[in-house]
């Protein structure tokens, strides 16, 4: 195995702390008072600044570094947190990215400019009102142990900066514990055999402390105690004070309301610490094919066992079935992420459009737990970025608007996802104006979409402005108007086999509800043989299934329909189209698809049943093969392949054209 | 002609005086391919023909749980099909196509043996008196009284084949 490039790892660690501290200061954006989120604030600009430095990052960690300080003014309650001073520190953070993404490229004026306006942030605010929250310190006495492993010092770790930092945390009383330092014809000076006391007195809460040793924490042993509150500060204070209830052995005075707060926000962080493991995509799809793998040798197993009569090898079978079947569902479970991860950045997004477009705007965001397969997720980043910027800039009005129509001030964006039936839905919904049905249509009509006069039902009509280079906006913007933009929204979820739809109301709003399969990785496919093939169906397209009748049968020499309640249905011989070259079977079978707004009918020999589908991707040298989405591997061990329904019916057609033409 | 020729044969050795590879044989020639590219030597293992598909590359199979396709280079080189027998094999192996590593399995009469081939052995495919595609091959190795063939999977896995499949429903 090969070590990843440290460079690249300390990348993607950074981008997760810009992350982080992005949505720390957005949470803090709505509710100046959040102690707990300028504490998280700081810890993310603290550890971007020492990790940067220790990879290199240089300019990163000079110009993090004077953020961090303006957060710890902020953090020890000398300055306010304003509004201003978020709004600097975003812009901040933007170019800390800029910085960790191309570290040798030019950005000290940037950067010079950027302090200046954080400078302004903080010394330039006169909020008192603002951060109430941090009056009146109070003291606690935190008795610490801590000892490092014995290499520490080998693998440059020095002991003596961390010392500094605690006694720059409060008042100080350090012990060394030297019980284990060998005898000197053993010592190996090199090794580290010292453990440290420590009294604290402090106006820092606990998790001062654990920042002095985050650089260190994986590998030391530290115990914290916290032995006494001193109540010098009112009782306000306390709410937001992160306590560690767990090793709080004796609180008097106002720590009862200490104990009382800390358990909500501290679980919340220790969960959160530790729920991510990281493990790169590629690995999780190697051990989904071993998982896969696993599932056929079992099938497998279980045809001879049941084929033989002993008794033990039966028992054993099943427990090797039913403990594949668990591991297939959690791996499929494995690769399912939650949706905060796509949702988080549209607060940053619709905070900037708000700038912009100098429009008031709220975003509420619900359902973030849901989960969705890690690559639908990433997918969908795109068209939902379409979307809100369209929903912004076109649906809502300014607040003129807004008041003379009797509406609030602020507009709202409302985005939100749920679980439905193995689909998820994601949907923006807005209150806005509404589309404008008058204005798609006669632009449709002007730019040739549609016939003049067309009848269209409201979602027809709705579903044009997904039409590539289809705008109503009467003037281009910055954000969107340029028609493009909303067909890559249709692209895209059409590539991901879902679907769009449109609710609107003129003057109130709209909705767009996006329905997504939840994971690419597996489908509900219905099996079928067409001469000696399987063939997998996707189901999400089968209406329904008959018999082909025998005089149906016998008349379609010379016209393909049959007639379904009413309505005629061309149908395809699968068995001719991939010239099988067998003897049909008797009784043929129809599936009747739909692919979009039309329906066809495929004739198979048999109907198998149900089949839950890991989907394999047809291989390069296949590639010119549009008749086929990809390949699953079925219960024997045999490769059947999946029909890409709507390239099918488009090569029946051509088929038939040919067979006119020749005939 | 005989310029491009010999440099891709040159380009085969790359400089180097050996090689190590499979030797295998595809009625009744014997092919060789560079050890590092075979992945694993698999018995017959049941087909899914790929309606549609170019016949030289008309199946897939299942590789440990990943679908591959079979390609079968006879085709390639205009051979008669040979009906499997007790030795016949699939070799797969891994080939970059277009910057991409692709898995292929390759349908084989018999696997023979790693061996070292000299350079000094090495000659460019004659331009005359072959009946095979003169770029399909990189170079003959003589080797005692037979030469052993080093097929261009590149080449070969990316022309055009005239001969599709009887399944392509525009054939």
């Amino acid at each position: 195995m090969s070590f990843p490039d440290p460079i690249a790892v300390f990348r993607t660690e950074a981008a997760e702390l810009l992350e982080q501290i992005e949505a720390g200061l957005l949470d803090l954006n709505v509710n100046l008072g959040d102690k707990d989120q300028v504490d998280a604030v700081f810890r993310g600009l603290h550890t971007l600044k020492g990790s940067g430095a220790m990879f290199g990052f240089e300019a990163l960690a000079a110009f993090t570094h004077h953020c961090e300080t303006a957060f710890d003014r902020v953090r020890k309650g000398e300055v306010p947190a304003t509004h201003a001073l978020v709004t600097a520190v975003l812009e901040a953070k933007d170019h800390m990215r800029a910085l960790v993404e191309t570290p040798a490229g030019d950005h000290e004026a940037m950067s010079e400019a950027l302090l200046a306006n954080l400078r302004r942030a903080v010394d330039g605010s006169g909020d008192p009102a603002a951060a109430p929250a941090f009056a009146g310190p109070s003291q606690t006495l935190f008795k610490l142990r801590f000892s490092l492993p014995q290499n520490a010092m080998a693998n440059g770790t020095n002991p003596l900066p961390l010392l500094d930092e605690l006694r720059d945390l409060g008042t100080c009383r350090i012990v060394a514990d030297r019980s284990s330092i060998p005898a000197l014809d053993e010592l190996v000076p090199t090794d580290l055999h010292i453990a440290w006391d420590v009294e604290l007195l402090t106006s820092e809460p606990r998790s001062a402390i654990d920042d002095v040793f985050i650089f260190v924490m994986d590998d030391m042993e530290l115990s914290v105690e916290e032995i006494a509150v001193a109540a010098q500060a009112p009782v306000v204070a306390a709410p937001a004070r992160p306590a560690t209830p767990a090793v709080a052995v004796e609180t008097i005075a106002s720590a009862p309301v200490t104990a009382a707060a800390a358990p909500a926000s501290g679980d919340g962080k220790s969960a959160k610490a530790n729920e991510n493991v990281r493990v790169p995509a590629e690995r999780l799809d190697e051990l989904m094919d071993r998982v896969g793998e696993l599932v056929i040798a079992q099938s497998r197993l279980s045809q001879l066992a049941g084929g033989s009569g002993d008794l033990t090898l039966r028992a054993v079978s099943e427990d090797v079935e039913r403990l594949s079947g668990e591991l297939r569902d959690t791996m499929m479970v494995l690769r399912m992420v939650p949706v905060t991860h796509l949702f988080s950045r549209f607060r940053r997004l619709v905070h900037d459009l708000a700038n912009e477009t100098g429009k008031r705007i709220e975003l509420v965001t619900e359902g973030e737990t849901t989960e969705v397969d890690k690559s639908v997720i990433e997918r969908l980043a795109d068209p939902l970025v379409h979307l809100v910027r369209n929903s912004c800039d076109h649906g809502l009005e300014t607040a003129d608007e807004r008041l003379a129509s009797g509406k609030t001030e602020a507009g709202h964006i409302h985005l939100s996802a749920r679980q439905q039936a193995g689909e998820v839905i994601i949907t923006i919904k807005d209150d806005g104006r509404g589309i404008n049905k008058d204005r798609v249509r006669a632009k449709a009509e002007a730019s040739g979409l549609i016939a003049a006069n067309a009848s269209l039902t409201d979602q027809e009509l709705y579903q044009l402005i997904f039409q590539p280079g289809f705008s109503t906006a009467s003037e281009v913007t910055n954000l969107s108007g340029r028609g493009v933009g909303m067909d890559v929204v249709k692209r895209t979820i059409d590539a991901l086999r879902g679907t769009i739809n449109v609710v609107s109301r003129p003057g109130e709003g709209s909705e767009i509800s996006l329905a997504i399969p939840l994971t690419l990785a597996i489908i509900d496919g219905l099996l079928v043989r067409v001469g000696n093939g399987r063939y997998v169906i996707p189901l999400s397209a089968v209406e329904e299934c008959l018999e082909l009748s025998v005089e149906e049968d016998m008349r379609s020499r010379g016209r393909s329909f049959i007639s379904l309640r009413d309505s005629l249905v061309p149908f395809l011989r699968l068995r001719d189209l991939f010239r099988t070259g067998t003897k049909p079977d008797q009784f043929q079978k129809v599936v009747v698809i739909s692919t979009g707004s039309e329906r066809v009918g495929l004739v198979v020999d048999q109907i198998i049943g149900d089949h839950q589908t890991v989907i394999k991707g047809m291989s390069k040298l296949h590639h010119d093969v549009a008749t086929f989405s990809g390949a699953t591997i079925l219960g024997d061990g045999d490769v059947a392949l999946i029909l890409d329904v709507g390239h099918l019916v488009a090569e029946g057609q051509q088929q038939e054209a040919h067979l006119r033409a020749a005939g | 002609m005989n310029q491009t020729l010999k440099k891709l044969s040159e380009d085969q050795w790359q400089g180097r005086d050996e090689l190590e590879v499979l030797t295998f044989e595809i009625a009744g020639e014997t092919f060789a391919l560079e050890a590092f590219i075979v992945q694993e030597i698999l018995d017959l293992l049941p087909e899914t023909s790929v309606p549609g598909a170019k016949a030289f590359v008309g199946a897939v199979i299942n590789f440990r749980g990943k679908v591959i396709p079979l390609a079968d280079i006879r085709l390639a080189f205009g051979m008669e099909a040979t009906k499997p027998t007790i030795d016949s094999r699939i070799i797969v192996i891994e080939i970059e196509i277009d910057g991409e590593p692709v898995l292929a399995g390759i349908r084989t009469d018999k696997v023979n043996e790693v061996t070292t081939l000299l350079q000094s052995a090495s000659e460019p495919p004659p331009s005359v008196g072959m009946r095979w595609r003169p770029d399909f091959i990189n170079c003959l190795v003589k080797r005692g009284s037979e030469f052993i063939i080093l097929p261009n999977l590149q080449v070969i896995f990316s022309a055009k084949h005239e001969h599709a499949s009887a399944a392509t429903p525009h054939g």
